[in-house]
């Protein structure tokens, strides 16, 4: 099932994917850094995929079993990690161009 | 897989591919907080699509439990989506555990599905992924628990500390190993799961609060390469691009924050923080300071002309940053230039007084990192700092006998006027003294932040118009 050609193209997606990733996060923001943990942790949670074969498949209980646990841990991050960075993207607000709401 | 794909197998590829591209955009789009919306669109929609084109699997014939498994985690979700902006380093401890959970849930799976006859390569990186994915659920676990002040957040030290934990992940590799050699010995790999799942208890055990910054990082980056680890074992090019940008997130903002305490990743984790000087710090206590009233401190803040406020994880927990806007509103008003000092590790994770100042409507054009706003404290008329301790500490730059000796700080002490909200003399966290509260220019404001901040906002709005 799995060459070692398969292997060998997955470890190059490691590193190249590894590189770009080190690349871009090197330029987020300090200011953003709460938010990009928890976006990088939605991200992550697209290990759901992996989760939803095994369920899916159904080849023995403990397989259906241990997937569907997996599927309602990742379903939670992805909904919960999308939702929060959402909410803290739309608090971060810049002093100049919509002038902000007046001091009382 | 026998080279030629078959039509959904291609289509499948292919919306992974788009979804790869979405993920990678969407981290690219963070790297600045006007385009930063957009990249959670980006990873929206790749997720979207990476979660439709699965369905297409031609293998599943199940439907309804995968179904049942997306409501309810949805239904779990939305809550964790809703925390409050405190509780935030909790709530992303607590996620880093369900993912790693899933990654460890799914080779685990694997592994019974596919053992003996598993390549060597593969079981290899199957053990990589159930021992990383094993400990990061418990770290985490025991990581959320101090946050959320269930669990003591003191670190706990016992003698043989690093030897026990040595010795635990080197049993944990030594039943890796056999099971690459002996794929057959299934009923070892029970045991392969429970000393990870020991050993991150173990490993943050002796962790304190002041710590939690890098070690939520570490927990972030092992989390990542758990889940690549998972792709290569699925052979899933989607899960291993995911994993790999997740781990060098968590690696990366490791670095930075270790740097930001000036410890390597081995002190972090193998060196707990708050031993050494509970000893030293008790003697101390009697040294004068100076203290001024609310009154004293707004009418010195509203003769400044340039003041500097350094927010610390003490403001979190008094819950004071509604009044410190109060306050820069007001001074803002009156023509003072009011911005903020952000030290890398204020709060306990990553950007944790950004979110929070932000929360509070305060412009993120007027938070300064530490590096981009020390070399102005000088001319700087007022410090005013806010529930941070240790940051702040100038034992780290002079005192090399200090335990936090040669950590970065804010160079507060430099300011004309440095002003400290502070409970009592009690020292922080840390257990370090701090010299810069017995300064000549040092006034220390004891109370309560959120009430203190309060107080001198009515001053400053009532007192003079």
């Amino acid at each position: 099932m799995n060459s070692s050609s398969n292997l060998i193209n997955a470890l190059f997606i490691f590193v190249l994917a590894g590189f770009i990733g080190f690349e871009v996060i090197r330029r987020v923001s300090p200011l953003l850094h709460t938010p990009l943990m928890s976006l990088t942790n939605a991200l992550d949670a697209i290990a759901v995929v992996g989760a939803i074969v095994l369920v899916g498949e159904h080849k023995s209980t403990l397989s259906a079993v241990f997937g569907f646990i997996a599927v309602v841990a990742a379903t939670s991050n992805i909904v919960g990690g999308f939702l929060i960075t959402d909410r803290m993207l739309k608090m971060f607000k810049s002093s100049r161009p919509a002038a902000k709401p007046a001091a009382k | 897989m026998t080279g030629e794909l078959a039509g959904s197998q291609v289509v499948i590829e292919l919306v992974y591919l788009i979804a790869s591209v979405l993920f990678i955009l969407s981290l690219k789009w963070m790297s600045s907080p006007t385009t930063a919306r957009h990249g959670i669109w980006a990873g929206e929609i790749g997720m979207l699509l990476a979660i439709c084109g699965t369905l297409l699997h031609h293998g599943i014939v199940d439907y309804r439990l995968i179904a049942i498994g997306l409501v309810l985690g949805t239904i779990i979700g939305v809550p964790l989506g809703r925390v409050a902006m405190t509780a935030v380093p909790q709530r992303t401890a607590l996620s880093h555990a369900f993912g790693a959970l899933c990654v460890t849930l799914v080779g685990s799976a694997e592994f019974y599905l596919r053992t003996p006859d598993i390549s060597r390569f593969m079981m290899a990186v199957l053990s990589l992924e159930v021992i990383l994915g094993g400990l990061t659920v418990t770290g985490s676990l025991m990581a959320a628990g101090k946050l959320q002040e269930i669990l003591p957040q003191r670190p706990l030290t016992y003698k043989g500390q690093n030897l026990v934990n040595f010795l635990l992940l080197a049993a944990a590799l030594a039943i890796a190993i056999t099971l690459v050699l002996h794929p057959e010995q299934r009923s070892l790999f029970p045991f392969m799961i429970l000393i990870a799942l020991a050993f991150g208890v173990l490993l943050i055990i002796p962790i304190g609060g002041a710590d939690m910054p890098t070690v939520i990082s570490l927990l972030n980056g092992y989390a990542g390469l758990s889940a690549a680890a998972m792709g290569f074992v699925l052979d899933s090019k989607l899960l291993i691009i995911a994993g790999a940008l997740d781990g060098s997130s968590g690696l990366i903002l490791s670095i930075i924050m270790s740097k930001a305490m000036n410890r390597s990743f081995t002190n972090v984790l193998f060196g707990a923080f708050g031993q050494v000087q509970a000893a030293g710090a008790a003697g101390e206590e009697a040294r004068p300071v100076r203290s001024a009233t609310p009154e004293e401190a707004a009418a010195i803040l509203s003769a400044a002309n340039k003041v500097i406020v350094v927010p610390g994880y003490g403001m979190a927990v008094a819950q004071a940053q509604h009044k410190v806007r109060e306050l820069y509103d007001a001074l803002t008003k009156r023509g003072v230039e009011v911005r903020f000092a952000i030290h890398p590790v204020a709060g306990r994770m990553p950007g944790h007084m950004n979110v929070l100042l932000a929360e509070a409507d305060i412009p993120y054009d007027r938070l300064i990192e530490m590096d981009e706003i020390n070399g102005d404290f000088p001319q700087t008329d007022v410090a005013l700092v806010i529930g941070a301790n240790d940051v702040t500490n100038p034992a780290a730059r002079s005192d090399a006998s200090s335990p936090i000796y040669g950590m970065p700080i804010l160079d507060v002490d430099k300011a004309h006027t440095v002003m400290v909200i502070k409970r009592s003399m009690n020292p922080g966290f840390a257990g370090i003294d701090n010299p810069l509260y017995y300064l000549d220019n040092t006034l220390m404001l004891f109370g309560d932040a959120k009430a203190f901040v309060g107080s001198i906002v009515r001053e400053l709005s009532g007192g003079h118009g």
